[in-house]
């Protein structure tokens, strides 16, 4: 029998007061998809990270943009994708450093990507800057 | 919204303890660095977090920790995080803060490893 897809969407505005409901909706997605807790976890501070990086990077905590957060999964995976249509940014470019290097450097920004890399199975990126920006982040279900 | 945000701030025996609760994340973790960067401003350098209430942290929060670092333990002080619940303490390890932060198991064995000291 063909895994049934479903798919779930929420829209906020570019906020980081709303990070809170972002991972409530996630954290629900998780437990609908059958997710276990320690991989809800993941995948609520992986969406969490890929948010705040949209509100305060693509948008600038202007409040007026919208981020949106779209959750498809089945029986196999769930895929969240989050979607801003702010400055977009090339996550390559971006230079990774450990967090000796942030410590040293005396900075509190820096891990979020690391962490997204860290807590998903697979990530990838559609970007336009100033059009829409994507970024894809896929979990599988584990029985 | 469930666990609210909260943080409190106590001087005992020249010890700062900043209890925090709820969640830190990029929303509410400007407050935590003002409250670490009061205590440093005033010259308290030994800390001690207490997180056995904080059910949620980002990376906005572990940031906070990062930036004290180094300023802190060059003026003879230290950081340290104790009373972490599995999930928190889970968010730390996966970024390798155990090997550079002490994380006593609560808040009585964080004062106790800064008497040692």
């Amino acid at each position: 029998m063909a895994a049934i897809e479903r798919t779930f969407t929420l829209q906020v505005p570019s906020s980081t007061e709303n990070l809170a409901l972002i991972r409530e909706f996630v954290t629900t997605i998780g437990r609908q998809a059958t997710l276990h807790d320690e991989e809800i976890n993941k995948l609520e501070l992986a969406v969490d990270e890929a948010c705040a990086n949209v509100i305060e990077h693509a948008y600038g905590y202007d409040i007026t943009k919208d981020v949106s957060v779209r959750a498809t999964f089945d029986d196999e995976k769930l895929k969240i994708s989050v979607i801003d249509e702010g400055r977009g940014f090339d996550p390559a470019k971006v230079p990774q450093k450990s967090v000796d290097e942030l410590i040293h450097e005396r900075r509190s920004g820096g891990l979020g990507i690391r962490l997204i890399k860290t807590l998903m199975d697979e990530v990838s990126y559609e970007i336009e800057p100033g059009q829409k920006n994507e970024l894809h982040m896929t979990m599988l279900i584990k029985k | 919204m469930p666990n609210p945000f909260a943080i409190q701030t106590t001087v005992e025996d020249g010890l700062s303890i900043i209890s925090l609760e709820g969640f830190v994340d990029a929303h509410t973790a400007p407050q935590f660095e003002s409250a670490v960067q009061s205590e440093v401003d005033a010259g308290r350098i030994r800390l001690i977090v207490d997180c056995e209430k904080l059910s949620y942290i980002s990376s906005a929060g572990l940031g906070v920790f990062m930036s004290f670092y180094e300023e802190v333990r060059e003026r003879g002080g230290d950081i340290k995080i104790c009373g972490l619940v599995p999930k928190v303490k889970h968010t730390f390890e996966i970024m390798g803060f155990q090997s550079l932060f002490d994380m006593p198991e609560n808040q009585s064995a964080a004062k106790q490893s800064f008497t040692a000291n």
